[in-house]
Parts: structure tokens; C-alpha cells; sequence
């Protein structure tokens, strides 16, 4: 069991005469189990449309999102999403923004508290418990940010270019922090990101999306961060012949869309 | 010995509107660019200063007729007098306080009401739709024009008082709060909404913690407005207050009770001001920063 996307289309509709936008075409996906399913493609080429879709903020017009074989009505911590940035809430301190979620589904201060200090553990932040969240780094925010979805238990965690707004060397130690800790905690999850690089090296599943209309144009099954997670250091991963290759493919395949659409 | 300037005073082009050229370098510590940085505490003490020196020089050269405009010290020695014997057989702390229950009570009420209803014009078309026309109708106007009304209507009482105050105040009160309501950044909106709040949820622990900074600069400008409206209160039918006591004192050509009248106002007015800030500081310190 798990998250199981149908046929999804969306269709926006617009104004004085123009044709509709077809934001995303017959989208069929699966993330089970402990799938780290990658979405990477060019600007406007349906990304984020399909996180929201997932997340229950926006319903398809055709086909079905189904979790567990039930369909998707609307967002819900089964479903905890990790945003870029402006996410956190800045009147509470780093406890209080990881046990939110947890407030929200009206677990007793005590429990709640218990579990957000684990997460808190697991992202490194234990020095940090009772800090304003505007005093942290970027990369720290981002960690606060992780940890308070997972403290949600979601079945899939959703990750909206969590890493984006972080420079290069923060960006590479946070990939790594992340698939430890997916590693440990057994979630699927699905990612997107702009960087084919971060793609390739985080996911077990990748698929390449194009635009106008937005679909899913190629999919790929990642070896790489496995092999990270068995002990290979990360740049030799990346370094790597076979990972050196696919990255030239998959870039080849988004700048012939981006080449298009110029 | 050579000529050799002094390379950070070299490039420095001297002239009153040097400012308005290419800033040079900050030094560390200091942001460059940054508009109108920069300590201003002692500015604004030596303006005060500055302010009461020219007016005691006006007088003290004898320029203007202390009937116009009476020395520092008259005004000083009128302030203790009243001080000390009251005015209009009311003890001076009795004018204050009763002053400062209609402002501040009119600015409690309006709070209690115009935070309320301003949220909601934010969350719901339905309440905006219907207080949005009566709101923007009445606010532009002065509120002397509508106090024959609140006379007529309500008497000649305190509750016409309270409310020509009250009014005043819930404009801008209710308006900030509505404007607040946008503060909360979509993504604050749509985590707590993935992690599984209800719409009562998001209001409460999102929306409003959100609009607070923007609540309290809407309090800060509300009882502004109230402290404005205040004379124009204590107009008709008043035997207590500093509104009453500047214009009785204004229609006897008390000129030192009249400006005393207003320093007394100024200063408590500037003191609930500073408070205000006081508590933004200690409850929304994040404020511009996130």
C-alpha cells in the first residue's frame, strides 16, 4: 500500500477566450514503501502542481490521488510537507515549531514534547531546543522545518525544493542528513528539486517531467543513494562513471525542453 | 614636508547637499544603503531642548505678547498652581483621569470590537462584504461633523463622549486587523494545513500570531486618533477633562492653561506610545525579521 496516483489531469481554466492551460497530463505514479521518489524538470513543467495535488490542496480534474486505497480529499498530516522557505512560525521557539503539528492534532503537551525532542535529536538541533527560529541559519531553519513533518508521521513526507534556498556546501550535507534519515526512519517520500545533480544522488526513483502540457516524459531507477547509505562516501558517488553518465542524459533531455520552449 | 590629504576626507565632496550624492563606504558594523540608519536619542533631545529654548527666547525678548504665546515658566508655575488648586474647583488629577477613562476606555471597547471584526472582514467575504461601505463611509469624515449626532442621539452624557471616541478609534484599529489577516505567508498557511489543522486551527495558531505586529501598530495609530478626538469630546457639555479644561481655559484667554493643557496630553499620549512599543518589542520581537 501506499500513495497511488491515477490518470491525474489538470486543467486550468482561463479567461476571455484563450484556451484552457493543461498544467498536468495523465499523471500515473506509485510511491510505496520506502520509495524516494525524485521529480525533477524545467520551470512551468507541472512540479509543483503535482505536490499540491498530493498534498490535497488542489483536486484533479480527471483521474484519482489514492493513499491506502482511499482517496485524497484534502491536505492531512498522513501527507506532511517541507516547504522552501517562509514555512516556520516565528513566534515560537525550535520545540514548539517541531511539536506544531503535533499540537494541531491535539496531543498532550507532555507526549507531544517527548516526541518533537526525538526528531529534534535526529536533525542535530538538540543545543537549539529552545531557540528563536529567525536566529538559525538557513540550513538549521531548514532542519527545524524536516523534523516538524516527520514529527507528524506522515506515510508519505513531501518535500517542495526543501533544499533550494541553501548555498552549495549546507545543500550537500543536508542531502546526505536527509537520506540518513530516511534511512532510519523507513518513509516514502517525494521530493522535487531543480538540480539534476541532487536528484540523481537522492532518489530511488526518478522521473523527468516536461512541459506544456506537464507530464512525466522519462523514468529512471536510482542506484546511487543506496550505495551512499552502504558506506560509499557521497562525492564518490557522485563522481562515479555510471552517475556522471546519467547526469549528462537527464540534462540533455531537460535543456531539449528548455530549447523549445525558448 | 609634502601635501599629503588625508585619504578619508580627500574624496569627501563638502557642501549642504553632499548627502545626496554617492554614499561613500560604511564602516564596519553598518549596513550599506540602508535608509536613514542611525542613532537619533540625542537629536531628539537636542531638539526639545532647541524647541523650548526658541520659545523662551521669543518671549523674553518681549517679540510676542505673553497673551499670545507665555514664557516657559509661566506656563511651568500655571501647571503647579493648577497642580496644586485644581481647576474649576476639580483637583488636576481628576481632569487627567477622567480624560484618560474616556480615551482609554473608548480605545478598549474599540479594540475589543474592531480586532474582531477586522479579522473577519479578512477571512470572510460575506462580513467583509457587508461592514466594508458603512466602514469607509464614515471614516474620512471628522468627527466633529458627526458629534451634533452623537449628541442628539445619545445625550449629552458620557456615552456620547465614549462612542465620538470610540469612533475615532475603530476605524484604524479595524482596518489594520483586516490588513493583518495577509500577513501569514502562504506556505505558513498550507504546512499547518498538511499537518492536519482545521480552518479554526489556522486562525488561531497561523493567522492571527501573524497579524499581531501589524494589530499593535493599528493600536498605536487607533489611540492616536482617540487622544485627537478627545477636545473635540469634551466640546459640549463637559465640566471635567484636558479637553474641557484647554477650551474653558482658551474661551478666558488662559493662554499659559491652554498650551499646558497640551504639553499634558503630548506627554501622556507619548508615554502610552513608548509603552506600545514597549510591548511589541516583548511580545511580537520578530517583527520584519522572518
Amino acid at each position: 500500500m501506499g500513495l497511488e496516483i491515477r490518470d491525474a489531469s489538470v486543467i486550468y481554466p482561463t479567461a476571455d477566450g484563450r484556451p484552457p492551460v493543461e498544467a498536468l497530463r495523465q499523471i500515473n505514479l506509485e510511491i510505496v514503501d520506502d520509495d524516494f521518489v525524485v521529480a525533477l524538470g524545467a520551470s512551468g513543467c507541472g512540479k509543483s502542481t503535482l505536490l499540491s495535488l498530493i498534498a490535497g490542496f488542489l483536486s484533479p480534474s480527471s483521474g484519482a490521488i489514492l493513499l491506502d486505497g482511499e482517496p485524497v480529499q484534502g491536505p492531512g498530516a498522513d501527507r506532511a510537507v517541507v516547504f522552501q522557505k517562509h514555512a516556520l512560525m516565528p513566534w515560537l521557539n525550535v520545540l514548539d515549531n517541531v511539536a506544531f503539528g503535533l499540537k494541531l492534532q491535539g496531543v498532550p503537551a507532555a507526549r507531544r514534547y517527548e516526541t518533537a525532542r526525538g526528531f529534534i535529536r535526529l536533525l542535530g538541533l538538540t543545543d537549539f531546543e529552545g531557540a528563536r527560529v529567525y536566529n538559525l541559519s538557513g540550513g538549521m531553519q531548514q532542519r527545524v522545518g524536516i523534523a516538524r513533518a516527520l514529527t507528524c508521521d506522515p506515510k508519505v513526507l513531501l518535500m517542495d525544493e526543501p533544499l533550494g534556498a541553501l548555498d552549495a556546501l549546507t545543500r550537500e550535507k543536508a542531502q546526505e542528513l536527509i537520506l540518513n534519515i530516511w534511512h532510519s526512519t523507513h518513509k516514502s517520500v517525494f521530493f522535487i528539486t531543480h538540480s539534476v545533480e541532487e536528484a540523481l544522488f537522492m532518489g530511488t526513483k526518478l522521473i523527468v517531467m516536461s512541459p506544456r502540457p506537464g507530464r512525466i516524459a522519462h523514468r529512471f531507477d536510482l542506484p546511487f543513494s543506496r550505495q551512499f547509505l552502504a558506506g560509499t562516501p557521497a562525492r564518490q558517488v557522485k563522481a562515479s562513471r555510471a552517475f556522471i553518465d546519467l547526469r549528462e542524459e537527464v540534462l540533455e533531455i531537460i535543456f531539449s525542453d528548455e530549447e523549445s520552449a525558448i | 614636508m609634502t601635501e599629503q590629504a588625508d585619504p578619508n576626507t580627500q574624496t569627501r565632496k563638502k557642501g549642504i547637499f553632499s548627502f545626496l550624492m554617492k554614499a561613500r563606504a560604511t564602516r564596519p558594523g553598518e549596513t550599506y544603503g540602508v535608509p536613514g540608519q542611525g542613532d537619533t536619542l540625542w537629536l531628539s533631545v537636542l531638539s526639545i531642548l532647541g524647541i523650548i529654548f526658541v520659545w523662551w527666547l521669543f518671549t523674553f525678548m518681549g517679540w510676542v505678547k505673553p497673551l499670545f504665546l507665555p514664557a516657559p515658566q509661566a506656563v511651568l508655575n500655571k501647571f503647579l498652581q493648577v497642580w496644586n488648586e485644581g481647576f474649576t474647583n476639580t483637583p488636576f488629577l481628576e481632569h487627567v483621569g477622567i480624560s484618560a477613562a474616556r480615551v482609554f476606555g473608548a480605545f478598549l471597547l474599540a479594540c475589543l470590537v474592531g480586532i474582531p471584526l477586522g479579522i473577519a472582514m479578512g477571512m470572510s467575504p460575506l462580513v467583509r462584504g457587508l461592514f466594508d461601505p458603512p466602514l469607509e463611509f464614515y471614516r474620512p469624515i471628522p468627527p466633529l461633523a458627526y458629534l451634533p449626532l452623537m449628541i442628539i442621539w445619545f445625550g449629552i452624557g458620557e456615552s456620547s463622549k465614549v462612542l465620538l471616541i470610540f469612533l475615532s478609534v475603530l476605524a484604524p484599529v479595524t482596518l489594520g486587523a483586516r490588513s493583518g489577516v495577509k500577513s501569514a505567508a502562504i506556505e505558513q498557511i498550507h504546512a499547518a494545513y498538511s499537518f492536519g489543522a482545521s480552518r479554526w486551527q489556522v486562525m488561531r495558531h497561523v493567522i492571527l500570531p501573524s497579524a499581531l505586529p501589524e494589530i499593535l501598530t493599528a493600536m498605536r495609530i487607533g489611540i492616536g486618533f482617540g487622544w485627537t478626538t478627545l477636545v473635540a469630546a469634551e466640546m459640549v457639555a463637559a465640566t471635567k477633562g484636558l479637553g474641557y479644561m484647554v477650551l474653558s481655559a482658551s474661551q478666558f484667554l488662559q493662554t499659559s492653561t491652554v498650551i499646558m493643557g497640551i504639553i499634558v496630553i503630548a506627554v501622556i499620549a507619548y508615554g502610552f506610545d513608548m509603552l506600545m512599543r514597549f510591548v511589541e518589542r516583548r511580545i511580537v520581537p520578530w517583527k520584519g525579521r522572518m
